[in-house]
């Protein structure tokens, strides 16, 4: 067996539980229910979708991040926090699967989720094609833009909810991590440090800022270092996802 | 099969497991006893493999637990305190998961699945979700799932609470039939479960080692090991007494009034029979006797002797 189905085999039982327990419950109907809801109303009542008469989805992404700043986390405060609480934690842990296979898998399936949720907004993308010739590649990149913010938020809310085993402390503290990382490009947190610290660490905690990559994304244009910043941390908050679930078994 | 050597393990000030050293072959039947908080639930945890211990080692197999984790892991079928599971999925689908994760596919996976659920009766229930089920049918998935891969180790963390005495008799059984090709260790507080089913057992105290035997060898340090119990009517007591007194075996007489009858309880002396004596003594003396039995001994007995209760365990830890 070579690496690649190796890695597969291990991971798809892990995935596959996952993913079908959304739609165990209420949750997934509820959730894709209110995010299409609240992703509508932002588009048509406060973005004004139709009176601003340009055939393109701006201010439809524009609160992309925003929203997921709290959709997400509701998503990702059960993934460890319940394994957790009702103790299957220690049975998905002795079964011979590396944790981080566990990790991932888990990551993945939530992910795949909200990918999901993110695809059923496809009518507002027949309805701009239907009123006007929009460019569909600046449309494309702008999806695959909002589809990685959500990877970042989630992969933060997968850490903070193997912190606890209370839903609701887990996705207060994400909500708040996240948000951290979305406004850390705006005037609010940059003044802060414009007025002591050099400018490369303003730069630096700028570039932290989920908008002012979303925004390069949704201008049409898939940078590299784009891609690279939200992978990276995508990958740093699942090893410390690895290391908390680890540090924390005892407790 | 299973090797422990000076497993330990802290939390914070406490000491949960010190320097626990165990080996157990294939064919025995471990009961892990202890009093609730002694230890036992932690040390098995360490022995699977979710908890790290701060000293010693687990090998399980050949394979070290901490070093080659998964590999010792495959081995192992465990059954964690309380029988965690998935509480939205059915049996079928629980068990499918856990049978695809331990590396079966397709129709292996289905038959290893139709196997337990057979083994464990778990037929009427299958697709129901677990958190609708008894605590008798949610015991019994998790041991399914313990069992599925047919390991040659086993670990179980309480196998039969909750059961009533009939699932409690088929679940031994089971393991029972198991037993002379596994490694089993089970940690229960029931007395009786040691001797139904283990061929071998340990007390743990404060994360001590406090006995190890058999539960022959373990009754045999009761006070009532081969002490002889007699029921005669009350008018007679006072005799017997005096004439039991009288043999050379007898150390001391306890006696406690059951009606219009007493039941008098002779204690031998380091452990000698004294059935024949005093069945020879009763018949001569031509006493009424209405029972009339040797003890085997009492392992709750000596499970209170060997043991501290938790309120003087807590008493103990403050400062």
């Amino acid at each position: 067996m070579n690496v690649h189905s190796r890695f597969l085999h291990t991971i798809s039982p892990i995935f596959k539980r996952e993913f079908s327990a959304y739609f165990a419950t209420p949750l997934a109907y509820v959730f894709i229910v209110i995010f299409l809801f609240t992703m509508g109303a932002f588009t048509f009542y406060v973005g004004h979708f139709y009176e601003n008469g340009i055939a393109d989805l701006s201010v439809f992404f524009a609160y992309h991040p925003w929203l997921y700043l709290f959709l997400v986390p509701a998503i990702a405060m059960r993934l460890w926090a319940d394994e957790r609480r009702t103790g299957t934690m220690e049975l998905l842990l002795t079964l011979p699967v590396p944790l981080w296979a566990t990790v991932v898998g888990k990551y993945l399936a939530a992910w795949a989720f909200t990918g999901i949720a993110l695809f059923l907004t496809f009518p507002i993308w027949l309805t701009v094609n239907f009123l006007g010739q929009p460019d569909n590649g600046v449309i494309l990149a702008s999806y695959i833009g909002s589809f990685l913010v959500a990877g970042g938020y989630l992969a933060i809310g997968a850490c903070m909810s193997a912190t606890t085993n209370n839903q609701v402390i887990a996705f207060v503290v994400s909500v708040v991590v996240c948000f951290l990382f979305t406004v850390s490009g705006s005037p609010l947190v940059l003044d802060v440090f414009r007025a002591w610290a050099p400018d490369a660490l303003v730069e630096a905690v700028a570039s932290f800022s989920f908008v002012t990559h979303f925004t390069s994304i949704t201008q049409g244009v898939l940078d590299l270092r784009d891609l690279v910043f939200f992978f990276s941390l995508i990958a740093l908050f699942l090893a410390a996802n690895v290391v908390v679930v680890d540090l924390k078994k005892g407790g | 099969m299973i090797e422990i050597e000076g497993l330990t393990k802290r939390f914070g000030p406490t000491t949960a497991v010190a320097h626990l050293s165990l080996h157990v072959a294939k064919g025995e039947v471990l009961g892990f006893l202890g009093p609730n908080g002694a230890g036992k639930s932690t040390a098995m945890r360490m022995i699977t493999g979710f908890l790290a211990p701060d000293a010693g080692r687990v090998t399980i197999c050949g394979h070290d637990i901490e070093t080659e984790t998964n590999a010792a892991q495959a081995k192992i079928g465990y059954l964690p305190e309380g029988a965690p599971a998935y509480g939205d999925m059915t049996p079928r689908q629980f068990l499918t998961f856990v049978a695809q994760v331990r590396g079966f596919r397709g129709a292996e996976a289905k038959a290893r699945v139709a196997a337990v659920v057979e083994k464990t009766e778990l037929g009427p229930v299958l697709e129901q979700p677990i958190e609708t089920l008894s605590k008798g049918f949610k015991r019994r998935v998790g041991l399914a799932q313990a069992i599925l891969h047919d390991p040659p180790v086993l670990i179980m963390d309480e196998p039969t609470d909750g059961l009533d005495p009939n699932q409690k008799h088929a679940v031994r059984g089971l393991l029972r039939a198991m037993a002379a090709e596994k490694a089993i260790i089970i940690s229960t507080h029931l007395l009786e479960e040691v001797d139904a089913i283990c061929t071998r057992a340990v007390i743990i105290d404060r994360g001590t080692l406090v006995a190890d035997g058999t539960p022959a060898e373990l009754l045999a340090r009761s006070r009532y090991h081969n002490a002889v119990t007699l029921v005669l009517s009350a008018n007679e007591a006072e005799a017997a007494v005096a004439r039991l007194k009288t043999l050379p075996g007898v150390a001391q007489i306890d006696r406690k009034p059951l009606g219009d009858s007493v039941r008098l309880t002779a204690f031998p002396k380091g452990g000698a029979l004294l059935i024949e004596a005093v069945s020879a003594l009763a018949s001569r003396e031509n006493w009424r006797v209405q029972e009339l039995y040797a003890e085997p001994g009492r392992l709750d007995e000596v499970f209170r002797a060997v043991t501290t209760s938790d309120a003087a365990r807590a008493k103990a830890a403050r400062p």
